[in-house]
């Protein structure tokens, strides 16, 4: 494999426009705890990638839950910084700020999905899983969530590219004892070992409905300019859109990389993009693939664009206790997606 | 765990003898990504009908004959299982479930699946009545 060094970072969140629309993918909609934002931060350097994303506790007495696809199996899971998503977030909304603003805190269909990883992060119980769309759904429904009727299509498409996926649920008491506060966000990073970055789009969608319009802020990090598929398009008002590309500040990487857990992101020669997403559910079909191989070539199917066809070849089974002392990754990533869910009218 | 009869034979347009000699007709309704397969039927009045509904998915789903009315009742209904009445299902997540029901009457039909949001998701289809 061709050893470029790409960095992308998508941070992600989303705003619920009601507790049953929670991001990701699976929710509880008869529970009171609402998903109210999702916030994700993915790196990738000669194969490995780093992925942070954040829940916020929206309170009540119930569990929720979402999932997330991944485009391999995490060697580690572990609490991230605490203001890495806040900064990226900064940097695209170059208005005053507070002061306090850094300091804030498919496998076969019969196989059943292998729980790879379990730990938990503050009052978020994270579960890693391995198996297909039908498997992993199944799973999810033994442990007490809710699917959407659009999840086991959704659950599929990802499964075809990638059987890996991030179950993740806030436990109430959990938050209770923690004396954990609404809005309070719990910030997690995962090392993702993988040929192929893609950011997963189309699972913002889940459970929204085809009219439904989805909004998100896609931020890259590269250390080149990053060659996507979908091509993002400038000056557009709606879709993909290319809103900033351009040389990342050496402030900005400083920033980052003082954040706890971030000094695997390198100093300088850095490309920043901002990509701003807002379309209908219903057209968000695919994913952001971004290419690592140097070839200029994203892959088609990493997009989503394009169906695997026959079984999904599984990474191979991994000792967790080591890999879990080991060694830093490398670099990766960035993916930041800020995302806002809201109905739009038909 | 998938648990569908992998040994159920009876063709869509198979048809059956009830102990009491009367006529059968079976029909197979597949469900797999929330959406129905057929999902347009067509039968005689009269007939009388085995449907064997199966659930490839990962979640439950509902098989619910009626008329335009009865789905409205249903879609605002607090019924969570069906199988008592003819014509209506509730099937389990990767399992298989039966009901038999007479077109006696001469309208059209509709069969949909009613748990939240699966009706408006597109969980329809329709019955045909002919003469």
């Amino acid at each position: 494999m061709k050893r470029l060094v790409l960095t992308i970072t998508v941070l992600t969140s989303v705003l619920i426009a009601t507790p049953a629309l929670a991001c990701g993918g699976l929710v509880n909609p008869n529970g009171t705890v609402a998903l109210l934002k999702t916030t994700t931060f993915v790196g990738y350097v000669q194969g490995v990638e780093h992925y942070v994303t954040s829940f916020e506790y929206a309170g009540g007495g119930a569990e929720f839950g979402s999932i997330i696809p991944l485009p391999g199996v995490p060697t580690d899971v572990k609490r991230a910084g605490d203001w890495t998503l806040q900064r990226l977030v900064q940097e695209v909304t170059p208005v005053v700020q507070e002061t306090n603003a850094f300091t804030a805190a498919d496998a076969s269909k019969s196989v059943e999905a292998r729980v790879l990883l379990e730990t938990t992060i503050d009052a978020l119980d994270i579960t890693i899983l391995e198996g297909g769309g039908d498997s992993v759904g199944a799973w999810a429904k033994d442990n007490g969530f809710a699917l959407t009727p659009d999840a086991p299509e959704v659950l599929d498409f990802y499964a075809s590219r990638s059987p890996i996926f991030m179950a993740a649920r806030f436990d109430p008491v959990k938050a209770a004892r923690r004396d954990q506060q609404v809005g309070d966000g719990t910030p997690i990073h995962l090392t993702i070992p993988t040929p192929n970055p893609w950011v997963p789009l189309r699972i913002l969608g889940l459970g929204l409905g085809d009219q439904a319009r989805v909004e998100a802020d896609v931020f890259l990090l590269t250390e080149g300019v990053p060659e996507m598929l979908p091509a993002p398009v400038k000056g557009a008002d709606r879709g993909m859109i290319l809103e900033r590309s351009e040389p990342a500040s050496e402030l900005l990487l400083s920033d980052l990389r003082s954040d706890k857990g971030m000094e695997w992101l390198p100093a300088k020669d850095m490309w920043f993009s901002y990509l701003r997403i807002d379309t209908k559910a219903g057209s968000l079909q695919h994913d952001l693939a971004i290419d690592a191989t140097g070839s200029g070539t994203p892959s088609p199917v990493a997009a989503g664009l394009e169906v695997v066809q026959g079984l999904v070849e599984l990474p191979a089974p991994l000792d967790w206790r080591s890999l879990w002392l080991g060694v830093s990754m490398a670099v990766l990533l960035v993916a930041y997606l800020l995302g806002r869910r809201s109905l739009w009218s038909a | 765990m998938v648990r569908l009869a992998s040994g159920l034979a009876a063709v869509a347009t198979a048809g059956l003898l009830w102990p009491t000699g009367e006529q059968v007709r079976v029909i197979e309704v597949d469900i797999e990504h929330s959406a129905f397969e057929p999902a347009r039927i067509t039968v005689e009045r009269g007939e009388k009908v085995r449907f064997v509904v199966r659930n490839y998915d990962p979640i439950d789903h509902e098989f619910l004959i009626g008329d335009e009315q009865t789905q409205e009742i249903h879609e605002k209904g607090t019924e969570t299982y069906h199988g008592d009445r003819p014509g209506e299902l509730s099937i389990a997540a990767q399992e298989v479930a039966e009901t038999t029901y007479v077109f006696t009457q001469e309208t059209d039909l509709i069969f949909g699946c009613h748990l939240p949001s699966h009706y408006d998701y597109g969980m329809r289809g329709e019955i045909i009545v002919e003469e």
